[in-house]
């Protein structure tokens, strides 16, 4: 395609926000508040119905003052939200316009597995100028989302929300419903960004432990304290400040494709109930969401309605998301402010009143480091894991090359927030607030388990399950029928939110009672989660990290239900 | 100054000796939390006893976790070393299929995804120009790669030029094979150039990563004639900040034979250190400026202040490193 065939998207033109300095400096003070900034966006484009085309293109793309290439859907970054109804059977045309295959996965959808949209795996993938029409029964409601799931089309701009309406009508009255889609954004070819971790992994990492941070220590804990924990990560070859990836270094970081500075609004009556509908729906992205003067009643987490839980904060892993309700009381602007895990950057929109206000956008946090508990799960002594002792059994391919370290025993406790955000004082939802209403799909006691561990080189860049890349694997099976158990352990020390494809994965407490139905299970640093899955959908289906770079790096597994 | 300095440079981090990385280089990565032994030259301050009295971190204590009172509820509990080591006995099977064949992993292409391919890289540590005592000149030392994760071809080469002239320096290709977390070994040739005859020689080594971030290449060559040599490597980076970097960095060499015409007696022949101070204003652009030290040891050093050359050459240098 010749650059000037590439149509354009309309969009206000903005400066980025990239960064610490930029937002922080500049518009983090409120001092500097250029006029686009406060411009009001075009409404993300809506299609409802049940029968809907979707056309996949490039287009140029403009979020830095640069102008890059993107791929659209419906000429958008994201693409449209698609609005279906519970019930029905939807039948979505998609016309790839690009040079080479594209698809779309239809994320959290239990949906037949010739429909879901993963190449090479549950169809053979939309080929270069030919389309695919997929069809299948809407069987759920929620807020749900759709991506690309080829190569990095989903980082190039290919994804979008979905929310469907329940049956029986909503269960919570709300006078506004807002869709929240956080994404990340680069302005490098996403190629570029992997061969460059695959060459240097801390390459986006500025937030390194530093000489200067070392004598910070040293002043307030004294510098034998300081010298031995140093020692003690530097012995390892382990790296405290590696929480993401990939950084606002290179990220610009959007709500409904909209930078901080663009400032998505959403408009409310002081007084009214607001439901805002929260989707990460970046491509190697943790955030912490926060709406500084109001709380969130949680009321759904990946679609699911769970018991309504009040909470000030949550984390929003890559490919989850939550349905909240607030209540803005008074007649002033209030910044949705959500953080990425490093704080190397930040999304942001604001709920206002009239257009064009804006309230104070907080500082970042200072960046966290890792804590123990982290490296050595319920063997580090900040551990706070009174659940019982659990032993992780590692697999034979666990030692080689492409492991950097192993947990012998993985904390269970799903009450920890994560790393940055345990010492807050207000309250952060942890998976352990998260009750599912009308409880387990199955009730049947798992009849087996299969354990599968997280596993990485961060030095090497390699990402695996049980020491092995998705090449050097095969596939896991699901008997047809029965309900079993994932038992995943976290041998890393970062977040990997994982994806089971096709079915939903029922998290467990430590003493495993059934907890919260998801799509995406964010497995912390030294952690052991396990969840009940019911082998009630046959075929071929996707497995992995929802971390884009880990996902192509290996850590993916095919599994197959017979 | 010698290039004792560096090495007093490269102790500036508490808890940090060269010669602890020297030894777990040896033990590659057989080193693990609770048997490796307290560093015998770190500062005292990093040793297990003192993270054991402090009363904050009493349980950080590392040295002590294989028989900690877990144990009590675990009764012959065995924790396995957090890195390296070999499997255990009893591991489990990574294998989950029951049998079921792969469909898809066979034919990634569709998936546009590949989990081996390659990429390259080039680092051009050291680009400078350099005004010693003993003349000026400038001087380099480079690698790249390609290849996957396990396996790459590698090219590294150093040397210096002095009067318009080429003086010493080589260029090694090798193959590069990941064999462990942090280490790969590398089997490859090496061919000398600069003054003097062109030697070749096979070359073995390792190269990786030693505890507490030390980067290590230690090579073993052979060369005709019953020739041998060895040249160990080590550097480190110290962040003053995150694009303030200081690159401590020492390297020695070994021959088994005199070779005159090159200048070198057998024994060790040179101890070379350098000290960088780098601003990376980008990854990929990083001005420095620095001081070097050129040794000659042994042999090697009577044979040069022979010919009324410098043993040791103090170096100032400014260069740039590059990284595509």
């Amino acid at each position: 395609m010749r650059r000037s065939d590439v149509p354009s998207i309309l969009l206000p033109r903005r400066r980025f926000v990239q960064g610490l300095t930029t937002a922080g400096v500049g518009l983090g003070l409120g001092l500097i508040r250029p006029a686009w900034a406060t411009e009001p966006m075009s409404p993300a484009s809506l299609l409802a119905g049940n029968a809907m085309d979707l056309e996949i293109r490039e287009a140029s793309a403009d979020f830095t003052g640069r102008a890059r290439r993107a791929v659209t859907v419906n000429g958008g970054v994201p693409g449209p939200t698609l609005r279906w109804k519970e019930g029905e059977t939807v039948s979505l045309h998609v016309q790839n316009h690009l040079d080479r295959t594209s698809s779309i996965h239809w994320h959290g959808l239990i949906v037949p597995a010739h429909q879901d949209g993963v190449p090479g795996i549950s169809f053979d993938g939309i080929p270069a100028g030919s389309s695919f029409t997929y069809r299948f029964p809407v069987r759920q409601s929620g807020t749900y989302w759709y991506h690309a799931h080829s190569r990095f089309q989903e980082q190039s701009g290919l994804y979008g929300a979905i929310v469907i309406e329940p049956k029986e009508g909503e269960r919570h009255v709300a006078d506004r419903d807002y869709v929240l889609l956080i994404s990340d954004w680069t302005d490098e070819d996403p190629e570029r960004v992997y061969a460059k971790l695959r060459t240097r992994s801390d390459v986006y990492n500025y937030g390194q432990p530093t000489l200067s941070d070392f004598l910070r220590d040293a002043r307030a804990k004294g510098l034998g304290e300081a010298a031995s924990m140093r020692s003690m990560w530097n012995r390892m070859r382990m790296n405290m400040s590696d929480l993401a990836d990939v950084s606002g270094a290179t990220y610009t970081y959007l709500v409904n494709g909209a930078t901080p500075a663009a400032n998505w609004t959403g408009l409310f009556r002081p007084g009214e109930r607001v439901r805002l509908r929260l989707i990460n729906g970046s491509s190697n992205s943790i955030f912490d969401l926060r709406i500084p003067g109001l709380r969130l009643r949680v009321i759904a987490a990946d679609g699911q309605d769970v018991e309504p839980v009040l909470v000030d904060e949550l984390r929003l892993s890559a490919a989850e998301t939550y349905d909240v309700i607030v209540e803005p009381g008074d007649d002033r602007a209030y910044t949705i402010f959500a953080q990425s895990i490093d704080r190397s950057g930040y999304a942001r929109a604001t709920l206002a009143p009239r257009e064009g206000m804006a309230a104070a956008v907080p500082p970042l946090d200072p960046r966290p480091r890792l804590a123990m508990r982290d490296m050595m799960g319920s063997m580090g002594d900040d551990a706070a894991d009174d659940s019982g002792m659990v032993m992780a059994h590692h697999a034979r391919s666990e030692y080689g090359a492409g492991v950097d370290m192993r947990v012998d025993m993985p904390r269970t406790n799903l009450d920890d927030p994560g790393v940055g955000l345990r010492d807050r004082a207000h309250r952060v939802l942890t998976y352990a607030d998260l009750h599912t209403l009308g409880g387990a799909l199955d009730t049947r006691e798992p009849s087996r388990t299969i354990e599968l561990h997280l596993t990485g080189n961060m030095g090497r860049f390699m990402w695996s399950f049980d020491g092995l890349k998705y090449s050097e694997a095969k596939p896991v099976h699901f008997r047809s029928g029965e309900r079993l158990r994932v038992t995943l352990v976290n041998d890393t020390m970062m977040n990997h939110p994982i994806h089971l494809h096709g079915m939903w994965s029922e998290i467990e407490s430590p003493d495993g009672a059934f907890q919260v139905r998801k799509h995406t299970v964010n497995i912390q640093p030294a952690q052991q989660v396990s969840y009940a899955v019911t082998a009630d959908n046959p075929g071929r289906w996707a497995f992995h990290c929802h971390m884009l770079y880990h996902m192509e790096a290996g850590m993916f597994r095919e599994v197959v239900v017979s | 100054m010698t290039w004792r300095a560096a090495l007093v440079a490269l102790a500036m981090m508490p808890g940090i000796v060269a010669a602890q990385s020297m030894k777990d280089m040896q033990g590659m990565d057989q080193s693990t939390m609770h048997d490796d032994p307290p560093p015998a030259a770190s500062a005292p301050a990093a040793s297990p006893a003192d993270q054991h009295d402090s009363p904050d971190h009493a349980g950080h204590d590392m040295s002590g976790m294989a028989g900690m009172g877990h144990t009590s509820n675990n009764a012959g509990m065995e924790m396995g070393p957090m890195q390296g080591g070999k499997a255990p006995a009893d591991a489990r099977s990574g294998d989950w299929s029951d049998g079921v064949a792969p469909m898809s992993a066979h034919d990634m292409r569709m998936m546009d995804m590949d989990d081996t391919s390659s990429t390259g890289m080039l680092l051009i540590d050291n680009l400078e120009a350099y005004a010693g005592q003993g003349g000026h000149g400038q001087s380099w030392e480079a690698e790249g790669w390609y290849g996957n994760d396990r396996d790459k071809l590698w090219v590294r080469s150093e040397g210096d030029r002095s009067d318009g002239r080429p003086q010493d320096g080589d260029v090694e290709v090798l193959w590069s094979h990941a064999v462990a977390t942090f280490w790969d070994t590398q089997l490859g040739v090496r061919r000398d150039i600069g003054a003097g005859p062109k030697r070749n020689w096979a070359a073995f080594g390792v190269q990786g990563l030693a505890p507490y971030w030390f980067e290590v290449e230690a090579t073993a060559y052979a060369g005709q004639g019953g020739r041998t040599a060895a040249r160990v490597r080590v550097e480190y980076e110290l962040l003053l900040t995150q694009r303030l970097i200081l690159q401590p960095e020492i390297e020695l060499n070994a021959y088994g034979k005199n070779d005159i015409a090159r200048g070198i007696r057998s024994g060790i022949s040179s101890v070379d250190g350098g000290l960088r101070l780098r601003y990376e204003i980008r990854r990929s652009v990083a001005p420095y400026v620095g001081v070097a030290w050129e040794h000659l040891t042994g042999g090697t050093a009577d044979l040069a202040s022979g010919r009324g050359q410098r043993i040791t050459d103090r170096r100032w240098v400014a260069g740039v490193r590059l990284w595509f």
